[in-house]
């Protein structure tokens, strides 16, 4: 197992660097934007990579709600975290992208106001899982889950079915991206995808580290008045 | 400001977010195996 981390780890330091390479230096230039729209190479696969590990916790999220399982409680939380780590990627540099190109940092539009209401029902499943100290905060966080899982497909295809000030899709739906533009976007997802499985390793690892210690805690704490 | 400084501005963005959360990361560790050797003793 630790042999396996280890791997990852320098696999996705690997790639990691190499798809900032492409992104920055070999990647063609946009012929309109320029090199601001090298921000898309981090902009879209963060927001991908969001998209699934939300899409992890609503599946771990239903499985619990079924069968109680410790397992997909650690799962779902660990990947509720890690895809706020992400979204908020897309939060900051998405208007970073903005300001050059539309000349404002934020508008009001149907994408960008939908991404932000994902964040914040992902930030307040966390907020309840970390402060409420209800024996049912599982059942609790998996139900806000759920029905918080609804509005990751509203983000993903408010630009197919609505006219927005965000641009359109890039790839699929008639989406015309330079094949070369497309091999970089794909390898800079590969390698988020890598950071997003190495980081939710670890953060499993010390979720389930951290019950066992509790768990000794309060044997602890029950066996201290008889001594 | 330049556009290449609002690409940078991007990118060195996404790498704090990044390092913030594994800095989180140490700490929450560093606070569990505290509590590990207050166990032990």
């Amino acid at each position: 197992m630790k042999r396996g981390f280890t791997i990852l780890a320098i696999v996705t330091g690997l790639l990691l660097s190499f798809a900032l390479y492409e992104a920055l230096i070999a990647a063609p230039t946009e012929r309109t934007m320029g090199d601001v729209q090298r921000i898309f190479y981090y902009h879209v696969p963060s927001a991908w990579t969001a998209f699934l590990l939300f899409l992890i916790n609503f599946v771990a999220s239903v499985v619990y709600l079924i069968r109680r399982d410790l397992k997909s409680d650690i799962v779902a939380l660990v990947s509720a975290e890690v895809g706020v780590v992400f979204c908020t990627v897309v939060l900051v540099t998405g208007p970073i992208w903005a300001r050059p190109v539309w000349g404002i940092w934020w508008t009001w539009d149907l994408r960008l106001t939908l991404t932000l209401v994902l964040w914040l029902i992902y930030a307040s499943y966390l907020v309840l899982r970390r402060f409420s100290t209800s024996s049912q905060t599982a059942v609790l966080a998996a139900v806000l889950a759920v029905f918080g899982a609804l509005d990751v497909p509203l983000v993903y295809f408010s630009i197919w079915f609505f006219r927005t000030q965000h641009p359109s899709p890039v790839i699929g739906n008639g989406g015309s991206l330079d094949p070369r533009m497309a091999q970089v976007l794909l390898i800079n997802w590969a390698a988020f995808l890598c950071l997003a499985w190495l980081v939710s390793w670890t953060r499993f690892r010390l979720e389930v580290l951290k019950r066992e210690v509790e768990e000794a805690q309060s044997l602890q704490s029950l066996l201290e008045p008889s001594r | 400001m330049n556009s290449v400084h609002y690409l940078y501005a991007a990118y060195v963005a996404t790498w704090a977010i990044h390092g913030g959360y594994l800095v989180i990361l140490v700490r929450k560790y560093s606070r569990i195996r505290r509590e590990m050797e207050k166990l032990r003793k």
